[in-house]
């Protein structure tokens, strides 16, 4: 199979490659995918208190295309709000990589990836905002 | 390898500094320079039918293929009379399973094969299931080998074939062919096995070993693609099969169509060629390669995994799955080495290899798979290349890999609950 350039790129030189902490509370980790399929991703989004990814960083596990979808995607969400980035689809990846059929499901593994690693953000939010909101009661 | 004028002695291409390495030599073989020579002659000067009887043009080709016939029944210890040419392993399998039960249909309805056997085996006995043959079949060991008690239990009075190939094209692993010979011969069910990796890289003689009818290729030895044979027992005892092509009646009917003689003349040459491997010390030179091979990629990186047996497997192969790391992603980052992988990103059918996960081999470790296949024309240059290119795509692709990162973490991936999709 031929690759487009920008896959062989993004595999060649792929961006944001790493862990952030994923304890910290302005942290966000997607974790998506499975062994025995072939692709894990795993994306990490640092968000600022406005809603600002300051930083993303993956690790992933899976084909070329796999690996340039995810690479892609830290490319474009960093410096995006969270809402702007909930936006991001999927074709939008395929388009960009010019993916081909059998290779679209690397795309939805990044967009769930993207959605999953905001939600983990909000949840941790939530939580912390939660504990702030009773300290105050208590106060 | 260094088979072209543009190759330098190193294996580097001339000009680019690049090197190529072919290791892929369980999925074909390139054409040994002495087959081409031997086959030239009958495009042009002798490209007459062999079936002509009255002309000298038709006597020259017909003296091309018996020549082959005989070279090629005397490399596996047979009659020329038992040797029915194909096109290939794949058209002799078919010929073989369809054959042998359309034959024997009086005898029984019962076949018996492995999982792990070729797709023209597979693929031909669900066939033969689909359209009401009883079909059993066979739990590989981990290691590869049928279990042969297994086997003895499921023979049957009607029984009439019993289908399992003489070395694995993905794994290398080397069945006990005249073990199942003697167990069908006992029944009287036929042994058909798939011999396209076996012959030239270990000992094939049809009457040793006790096989009924064997199915080789001219492409798996050095020889051209499009062409093979279907070895076919007329003595002890006499085995038949039901014509599957049919027309002029050629090859004593046994399978129709004007012979394809410069393939037919180059499979000859190719397989006394192979068969020569065997004394000569080149198969002793592959199998250290393999060796070396094993041993630099299993030292160098932790959590590699070898699948199949190493003790019964051909000498060239040699196929490990490297943890956490996905297949075609290694095959990407290692273009400038030719070798195969498990992993489903290779397939169109979008599943792992069915010969790994009929061993048992979760489909995890089947997408990290990788197959080599060293030959005639490998050098030790070559797996030196191969070793070092190797430990480095592995390295850092394991750096990419969020599973290598569980894994170093002491987290078990297997007990995550993963989102499939």
């Amino acid at each position: 199979m031929a690759y487009s350039k920008k896959v062989i790129d993004h595999y060649e030189n792929p961006r944001n490659v790493g862990s952030l902490d994923k304890d910290a509370d302005d942290v966000g980790t997607g974790l998506v995918g499975a062994p025995e399929c072939g692709d894990v991703m795993k994306l990490q989004l640092k968000i600022s208190d406005d809603g600002m990814i300051e930083d993303a960083k993956f690790k992933t596990f899976g084909c070329g295309s796999a690996i340039a979808s995810s690479s892609l995607a830290t490319e474009w969400v960093k410096g995006k709000t969270i809402d702007e980035a909930l936006e991001i689809r999927n074709t939008e990846i395929v388009e960009e990589l010019a993916l081909p059929p059998v290779k679209i499901h690397c795309s939805v593994l990044a967009e769930d990836a993207i959605k999953q690693a905001i939600e983990d953000y909000k949840r941790k939010r939530e939580k912390k905002g939660g504990v702030q909101q009773e300290e105050t009661a208590e106060a | 390898m260094a088979t072209e004028t543009a190759t330098r002695e190193d294996g580097t291409t001339e000009g680019s500094g690049r090197r190529r390495v072919y290791l892929d030599n369980n999925a074909t073989t390139p054409c040994d320079p002495r087959v081409i020579e031997a086959m030239t002659p009958y495009f042009f000067e002798k490209f007459g039918n062999a079936a002509s009887r009255n002309h000298e043009w038709g006597w020259e080709a017909e003296e091309g293929v018996e020549e082959a016939r005989a070279q090629i029944a005397k490399a596996i210890g047979a009659d020329s009379r038992e040797i029915v040419f194909t096109s290939g392993a794949t058209e002799s399998d078919n010929l073989a399973l369809l054959g042998t039960v359309e034959m024997y249909a009086e005898k029984g309805n019962h076949i018996i094969t492995v999982p792990t056997e070729h797709k023209a085996v597979v693929d031909t006995a669900k066939y033969l299931e689909s359209k009401g043959v009883e079909v059993t079949w066979l739990t590989p060991k981990p290691d590869g080998l049928i279990d042969l008690d297994e086997l003895r239990a499921a023979v049957r009075d009607d029984t009439v074939l019993i289908s399992i190939m003489a070395a694995n094209n993905e794994i290398g692993v080397i069945q006990p062919l005249s073990e199942i010979a003697g167990i069908a011969n006992e029944k009287g069910a036929v042994f058909h096995t798939d011999a396209a990796q076996a012959i030239g890289k270990i000992p094939f003689d049809v009457n040793e070993l006790g096989v009924h009818l064997a199915s080789i290729s001219g492409h798996k030895v050095y020889g051209p693609k499009g062409i093979g044979a279907l070895y076919i027992r007329r003595r002890r005892p006499r085995v038949r099969v039901a014509i599957q092509m049919h027309g002029g009646g050629h090859e004593r009917g046994n399978r129709s169509g004007t012979l394809a003689v410069p393939l037919i003349v180059g499979f000859g040459k190719a397989v006394e060629l192979a068969v020569l491997d065997l004394t000569n010390g080149e198969i002793d030179r592959v199998r250290a390669l393999r060796d070396k091979l094993y041993r630099g990629l299993t030292s160098k990186l932790p959590e590699s995994y070898v699948n199949g047996s190493m003790e019964h497997r051909l000498p060239g192969n040699l196929n490990v799955s490297f943890a956490f790391v996905e297949g075609e992603s290694l095959l990407m980052g290692i273009s400038d080495i030719a070798v195969s992988s498990g992993s489903a990103c290779t397939s169109a059918s979008l599943e792992p290899s069915y010969v790994l996960r009929a061993l048992g081999i979760g489909d995890d470790l089947a997408h990290t798979s990788i197959r080599f296949g060293l030959g005639r024309f490998t050098t030790e240059a070559d797996i030196d290349y191969t070793i070092d290119r190797l430990v480095d795509v592995v390295t850092r692709l394991r750096d990419l890999s969020p599973l290598w990162e569980m894994h170093q973490d002491g987290i078990d991936i297997t007990k995550i609950e993963w989102q499939g999709h």
